[in-house]
C-alpha cells in the first residue's frame, strides 16, 4: 500500500522550546557538536491504490489545511514513501517531489 | 433568562466550572456537546479549558473540526458572543475565528499561577463590565499559551485595539506583546489563556489583599456577556 509522507516543522523564526530542551540534554551528555535542535512532525498517509498527481494535490491541500497550522508551522516536504524513496534518501538523492 | 452554552469536548476539563460561572453571573447555563449540530437556542457560547481530543495533532486542532464548531463558527460570524478560555482560545485560533497561534511556553514548563492582567479593551461582548486600564487577577494554567502572530497581524491587533487582556508583571509563557487575550474585529469573539471561570465565587478564587481566595474578577466577563445579550433583546 503506497504511503505519502508529509513533513511539518515549526516556523524557523519561532522559538521551539521542545528543541531547545533537547539541545540542553545533548549538551549535558557532552555533545558540543550540535548548535541547535528543532523538532517537527512526520505524517504517513496510506493510500488505497496508485498515488497520482490528484492524490498528491489532495495531500498537499490537507497538509496545509489540517496537518499543519501554517500560522505557526511550515509544510516542508510532501513525497511518496516506501523502499525506493528510502534508497534515494540513503544515496543522498531527494526522494519524490518536495514541497 | 439569557441562555449561555458551554461546549463539552472529549477532554474538556473546565466545562463544569464554566457552567457554574454562567449560573453565578445570572444566566441559564446550557451544556452543549461536541458531536451534535445543536446550539440549543443559546444566546452566547463558551469554549472551555482542558485538553480536547487529548490535544492530538495540535492543541485545539481536532476540536476545531468537530461537528458543533461548524455551528459555533456560523453563529460567531452572525455576531453571537463567543468566549474561548485556554484550550477554548486554542480552538478559536485553529478555527480561524481569531488570528495568530499559541505555542509551547517559552521556558518549556506548564505554568499555574494567579495572574495579573490589564484590561485593554472594554468594548467587547465579554469585557463591557470593565474599564480600560483596570487590572484584574485570575488563575492561569497552561503549557502551550505563548501567543504568536506575524508582524502584520500584531500591528493590526494593536492598531485596532483588539488586544483585550495583557499580562502585567510576569509574562508567564513568552507571549508576543504580553498578549493574554484578543478579540475579532466585531468584538463578539474573545479568546484568552487565563481562566476567568475560576475566579467567580468568594472562597474559591485567587487571594486578594482583603481575604484569602476572595477574588471574583473573572465573574465580570460572564456578566459582560449577559449585559451584551440583554441589550440586544
Amino acid at each position: 500500500m503506497p504511503v505519502v509522507v508529509v513533513e511539518v516543522m515549526p516556523k524557523p523564526e519561532l522559538l521551539d522550546p521542545a528543541g531547545k530542551a533537547t539541545l540542553g540534554a545533548l549538551r549535558r551528555l557532552g555533545h558540543t557538536t550540535f548548535s541547535g535542535v528543532r523538532i517537527g512532525k512526520r505524517f504517513e498517509l496510506s493510500v488505497d491504490g496508485p498515488v497520482d498527481d490528484t492524490v498528491l494535490a489532495e495531500v498537499r491541500a490537507v497538509a496545509e489545511d489540517l496537518l499543519a497550522n501554517t500560522v505557526i508551522e511550515d509544510v516542508v516536504a510532501v513525497y511518496l514513501g516506501g523502499a525506493e524513496a528510502e534508497l534515494d534518501e540513503f544515496t543522498g538523492v531527494t526522494a519524490g517531489e518536495t514541497h | 433568562m439569557p441562555r449561555i452554552g458551554v461546549v463539552t469536548f472529549p477532554g474538556s476539563l473546565d466545562d463544569r466550572d464554566a457552567l457554574r460561572a454562567v449560573r453565578i453571573a445570572g444566566a441559564e447555563p446550557i451544556p452543549l456537546w461536541h458531536a451534535e449540530h445543536d446550539l440549543r437556542s443559546v444566546d452566547a457560547v463558551v469554549l472551555p479549558g482542558g485538553f480536547s481530543y487529548g490535544d492530538y495533532l495540535r492543541c485545539g486542532a481536532i476540536a476545531a473540526q468537530s461537528p458543533i464548531m461548524r455551528d459555533v463558527i456560523d453563529a460567531a460570524n452572525a455576531g453571537m458572543p463567543v468566549l474561548g478560555i485556554c484550550n477554548g482560545f486554542q480552538i478559536l485560533v485553529e478555527a480561524h475565528l481569531l488570528p495568530g497561534g499559541l505555542i509551547r511556553n517559552e521556558r518549556g514548563a506548564f505554568v499555574c499561577r494567579d495572574q495579573r492582567l490589564r484590561v485593554e479593551n472594554a468594548d467587547t461582548a465579554w469585557t463591557n463590565d470593565f474599564t480600560v486600564g483596570e487590572e484584574i487577577v485570575v488563575p492561569l494554567k497552561n503549557g502551550e499559551g505563548g501567543y504568536i502572530a506575524s508582524e502584520d497581524t500584531l500591528a493590526e491587533l494593536e492598531g485596532e485595539g483588539r488586544v483585550v487582556f495583557r499580562y502585567v508583571g510576569v509574562n508567564p509563557n513568552g507571549s508576543m506583546h504580553d498578549i493574554a487575550g484578543i478579540t475579532n474585529a466585531r468584538g463578539n469573539v474573545v479568546g484568552l489563556m487565563p481562566h476567568p471561570e475560576h475566579a467567580v465565587e468568594p472562597g474559591f478564587g485567587p487571594d486578594t489583599p482583603d481575604a484569602m481566595r476572595s477574588g471574583i474578577d473573572g465573574l465580570r466577563l460572564f456578566r459582560s456577556a449577559l449585559a451584551t445579550v440583554l441589550s440586544r433583546v
